[in-house]
Order: structure tokens, then C-alpha cells, then sequence
């Protein structure tokens, strides 16, 4: 066998190692950052903490947990995610299983496809959508982060291919029984692929927390900003103008714009382990086709 | 007495019959697209007719059927404009390196992660590389600016192993460059191995048995078998890819540049929101915006039907 040769062996420890290297690598600026979160303000500014926290304290997270802008941040955050995810599964869910249908029962169903890929191709760019929304009035409301975004045409493909691998068997008996499209998608097909939804779910979840740009451009009150776009106006581009002192204040302490940053990837590490078990099938679900 | 029995079973049969067909209509499934479709139209479709602005000079207050007709002119200003064609290059610079780094390392990545063979350590270097992909970008460039400052972890780190000088990773155009590809392939390589690991897993393993039998060493079945199956993978990610050589990741730059750098940093997508929604010249940026999509649609449409014809790939 190859593994018990000499060289076999020496090249595996390498590749162990190599690898363990690698994937430290991968976690290294995350952890760095908590160590800085955790330690006190000083040694914190005079850039001596590396691995561990010099002079263990949660005062930077007492900070931001006081500062009511980061609160108001958070929870419209909250909500974005909470309702955009929710509204976004119905109606994307429901079409693709109406375009899961076959071209025989559905005779619009290709038509129905082109009209949604060609958004995925083309789209009126930044400057049309803009006006839109402004004149929409839509400026500086919760919906114009959740709308434009919500029909994810990529899902519905994924949800479609999905749907269309479920045996066929099971919708004629539902049928047969008297249940119209609308019971049968709710009842049979919903429940059936409760995997695949919740890990399109975790996706769209993930999308919403992270997404800070619509909220730079549709957003202007800035008590109604998204907690990403927040972080991206105060930490990344240091706008002062849209500061109050206290938050300026904040912001020359290394120790809470760490605490600030960990708190805004903390629910993707909290959602992350059900996720990473879930995306390599979400990746395959679109690749059964029929 | 029979007949009056039969009767009305007979009419409520034919009843339920005309109702069930009723559900199962084709309206009903046009009433499930619906939502979706109105969607679509309001906040796809109908920015599309936005771009017609790019050939008036748009204003705000005259709208796009006031506004005045002035053909190319903002297409010929863009032409001739250094600085466009020097971000036009800065772009396809950045995505074709990325390009390229994504998928030679992941490859690399996933032939090594496929030699382990305890299956819990292999797990969790998964885990691991997997993270930052999850990671947004404001995240990681708030965490990058910390680390790379001057006085940051990274420059301590080098001028105390190395006794290099103080690198200004973010603030010099060849160390800005360098950085965002690192970043980029830094933060995706994990993911991106994803679909090289499954198809190492789809290898049939009676083929490895067989070489094994006619005296192959690891070297030389990783070579013969495990290449030459992942080759149209290869194809379909490195042909898929083509369609992005406009696109650099605005996200990444967005976060991480600053005006000294602009020469060698700007992308077109990060000019279209300066121009644009900065300085207020929507006409100009929503032409600069369509040109780039005209020819990304080009491309992918290649893309497309190269992956189609060489590999059988089809997205639905």
C-alpha cells in the first residue's frame, strides 16, 4: 500500500501540518480581533496584544452595549433580516414550484423563466434603481432594503431543481385526493423539502445581516441605519459627520470598534456550523436535473 | 326511490369534479408566480428602462421624458478619458488575477485536504477555511485596517521577524494591489474547493485499486487518475469565470481603498458610485455602468455555451 512507504509518510506529515497552518491562518484575524476586544484600552492602542487579552475586561462591550446608535443599528438589523428572509422564502418558494411545473400542465412556464433570467443577466444598474426608490418614497424606510433584493433568482433555481426531484408519485396522490396546487404545495411539497428551504433560508439570512451598501444609498436618517452599514460608515470610512461625540469619542478606542465588529459577525459564527453542515448539499441540490 | 338517491350523488360528484379541476387550473399556478413576477417588474424592470438616460443628460427635475437627447456624447467622453481606461484595466487586472489565484489553490487545496485520511481532522480544517467566505466584507476590511496600519499586528510581525521596514499595505498602489488579491483569495479559497473536493469524491475508486495492482505510487495515480478527472471541472469553473472579468468585487474595494490610491485601485463599479451618486452625473455613470454590462452579457453568454458544449453544463 502507498501510505506505509517512507516517502509516503514523510510527504503526509507535511501535508498535516501544511494544512493545520493554512486553516489557522483561515481564523487568526477573528480571534485576534476578540483578544482585542477583551482587552483593556491601553494595551489595546499601544498595539502589544496578540494572542491573548492583556488585562482581561468586558468594559469595551458595556461600551457598546450603552451606545444607543449601535442598539438602534442592531435592531434594524434585526428586523431586516427577520422579515426580509421570511417574506423572501413565501414568494420565492411559491413561484418555483409553480415554475417546477412541467411545460405540458404549465404552458407559460418558460416564458415565466426568461422573463426572471434575464434580470439575472441584465439589470437597469445602480443609478435607475436609485431613482426608483426615490421615487417610490421608499427613502429611508425598512423596505427599501427588503424588496428590491427579494426575488433571488438564483434560489428560485436552486428551489425549482429541488422540487422537481421530488417523486412525482406523491403530488398525484395528493391530487387524486382532491388537493389543489395550493394544498399540495403547501402540505406535500413544503414540508418535504424543509431541508433544502432552511438552507436557502440560512443563505438569504446571512445575505441580509451582511448587506450594508442599499443602506449607505437608500438610507439617510441615521437612526435607521442597518447595523452593517453603520460599521461600514463609522469604522471604514470614519464619517464624523454623521457621529454624535460620544460616538467619536468610541471611536479612537481600538478596543470597542473590535468589540463593535465582533458583535456584527457574531450571528454569522452563531448560524455558521448549521450552515457549513447544510451548503454542500444546497450546492447540490441544483445539480439533480431532470 | 332509487332514482331520487342517485340523483343528487351523481350531481355533487360532478360538482366536486368541475371544483377539483377548478384548483388545478392553470391560473392558479400564473397566481402563484405572481408575487414574484410583480416584483421582478417593479424593482428589475423597470430600472431597465432607466438606462435610456445614459444616451440624454439626465435631470432630476425634467425626468426621462424631459430630459434632452444628447446620443453618445457621455460614450465618447468615456472612450477618450485616460482615467477610465486606466480603471478599465485596474478592473480586469484584479479580476482575472483573482480569477486565476481561485482556482489554482483551491485545486492544490483540495488534492492535499484529499491525502488526509483521518476524517475529524479533515472536518475540521473544512470548518475552518470555510469561515470567511461568511465573513462581509465591511467585517474583514474593519478587521484588515487594523491589522495592516503601520503599527499593525502584521508590520510588527515582519519588522521583528524580517527587520523589514513598515510596509503601507493600504496606502501604496503594488502593496494595495497585492493585498486585495491575497484578501480575496484569502477569504475564498476554502469555499471554492468545495466543488473539487466532491469530485475527488466521485472518483471511482476501483481505478485507484487497479493502479495500485500495476505498482503506481501515490505520485503517479494523483497524476494519471485524480487529474485528469477533476480536468472538466476545471472547465466549467475556469469558463463560468470568463464572465466575470469586469467584475473585481466592489464590496472588497469599496472597503478597502482610499483616495491615494486611486490609480492603481478604482474599479469601473466603484467610479459609477463616486460619479454617480457622489458627484450627481447620472447620465454619465449609468453609460459607464451600461457599457460594462453589455459587455459582461457578451461574455457570459460565451461563457455560457462554451461550459455547455465542453463540459454538458446547463444551470436549469
Amino acid at each position: 500500500m502507498y501510505y506505509k512507504t517512507l516517502p509516503y509518510r514523510i510527504f503526509s506529515t507535511c501535508n498535516y501540518v501544511l494544512l493545520a497552518l493554512v486553516s489557522i491562518l483561515c481564523l487568526l484575524p477573528l480571534y485576534h480581533l476578540l483578544m482585542v476586544s477583551l482587552s483593556s484600552a491601553a494595551p489595546a492602542n499601544g498595539g502589544l496584544v496578540t494572542l491573548w487579552p492583556i488585562g482581561l475586561t468586558f468594559e469595551a462591550y458595556a461600551k457598546t452595549f450603552n451606545n444607543t446608535n449601535f442598539l438602534s443599528a442592531l435592531w434594524v438589523s434585526i428586523q431586516r433580516t427577520v422579515l426580509g428572509t421570511a417574506l423572501a422564502i413565501f414568494i420565492n418558494t411559491i413561484a418555483a414550484y409553480a415554475l417546477s411545473k412541467d411545460t405540458r400542465v404549465f404552458r407559460a412556464r418558460n416564458i415565466y423563466l426568461w422573463y426572471f433570467v434575464v434580470t439575472m443577466l441584465f439589470s437597469g444598474g445602480l443609478i435607475p434603481s436609485y431613482i426608483l426608490i426615490l421615487k417610490l418614497g421608499l427613502m429611508n424606510s425598512l423596505f427599501a432594503l427588503i424588496l428590491p433584493g427579494m426575488i433571488g433568482v438564483y434560489n428560485v433555481i436552486l428551489l425549482l431543481n429541488f422540487f422537481r426531484s421530488i417523486p412525482k408519485e406523491l403530488e398525484e396522490a395528493a391530487f387524486i385526493d382532491g388537493a389543489g396546487y395550493l394544498r399540495t404545495f403547501f402540505n406535500i411539497f413544503l414540508p418535504v423539502s424543509l431541508p433544502a428551504i432552511a438552507t436557502i433560508s440560512l443563505f438569504i439570512m446571512v445575505g441580509h445581516w451582511n448587506s450594508y451598501f442599499d443602506g449607505l444609498i437608500y438610507i439617510r436618517d441615521s437612526a435607521k441605519l442597518p447595523l452593517a452599514t453603520f460599521m461600514q460608515t463609522i469604522i471604514i470610512q470614519a464619517d464624523v459627520t454623521k457621529l454624535d461625540p460620544q460616538a467619536i469619542a468610541n471611536l479612537s478606542q481600538r478596543t470597542i470598534r473590535a468589540s463593535q465588529i465582533f458583535i456584527g459577525a457574531l450571528p454569522i459564527l452563531i448560524v455558521y456550523p448549521f450552515l457549513q453542515r447544510f451548503f454542500v448539499k444546497g450546492i447540490v441540490i441544483g445539480a439533480v436535473k431532470e | 326511490m332509487d332514482a331520487n338517491t342517485v340523483q343528487p350523488i351523481s350531481q355533487e360528484k360532478a360538482q366536486r369534479t368541475k371544483r377539483k379541476s377548478g384548483y388545478r387550473q392553470p391560473w392558479m399556478l400564473h397566481f402563484m408566480v405572481l408575487p414574484a413576477a410583480i416584483l421582478v417588474f417593479i424593482f428589475s424592470y423597470i430600472p431597465m428602462t432607466g438606462i435610456l438616460m445614459a444616451f440624454q443628460d439626465y435631470k432630476a427635475n425634467l425626468g426621462l421624458t424631459g430630459s434632452p437627447w444628447v446620443g453618445l456624447k457621455h460614450f465618447k467622453y468615456m472612450l477618450e478619458n485616460d482615467y477610465f481606461l486606466q480603471i478599465t484595466w485596474n478592473t480586469v487586472f484584479f479580476a482575472c488575477a483573482k480569477i486565476i489565484f481561485n482556482l489554482i489553490i483551491p485545486i492544490f487545496f483540495a488534492l492535499l485536504l484529499n491525502e488526509v485520511r483521518n476524517m475529524g481532522f479533515k472536518r475540521s480544517i473544512q470548518t475552518l477555511v470555510y469561515l470567511p467566505h461568511f465573513l462581509s466584507w465591511v467585517t474583514l476590511a474593519g478587521i484588515l485596517i487594523d491589522l495592516l496600519a503601520r503599527t499593525g499586528l502584521v508590520n510588527q510581525f515582519l519588522t521583528s521577524m524580517f527587520g523589514i521596514k513598515p510596509i503601507f499595505f493600504l496606502g501604496s498602489g503594488g502593496w494595495f494591489r497585492f493585498t486585495v488579491i491575497f484578501s480575496d483569495v484569502w477569504k475564498e479559497f476554502g469555499f471554492n474547493t468545495i466543488v473539487f473536493l466532491a469530485a475527488l469524491a466521485g472518483i471511482n475508486p476501483a481505478l485507484y485499486e487497479a493502479a495500485e495492482v500495476d505498482g503506481a505510487g501515490r505520485w503517479k495515480q494523483t497524476r494519471h487518475i485524480t487529474l485528469p478527472a477533476l480536468v472538466p471541472f476545471i472547465i466549467v469553473v475556469a469558463t463560468l469565470a470568463l464572465g466575470n472579468v469586469l467584475n473585481a468585487n466592489f464590496d472588497q474595494i469599496f472597503n478597502l481603498y482610499n483616495p491615494l490610491i486611486y490609480q492603481q485601485g478604482d474599479i469601473i463599479d466603484t467610479f459609477v458610485y463616486r460619479e454617480g451618486l457622489l458627484s450627481g452625473q447620472f447620465s454619465f455613470a449609468t453609460a459607464v455602468n451600461l457599457f460594462k454590462s453589455v459587455i459582461s452579457i457578451i461574455l457570459i453568454i460565451i461563457s455560457y455555451r462554451f461550459a455547455y458544449k465542453f463540459a454538458g453544463y446547463r444551470i436549469f
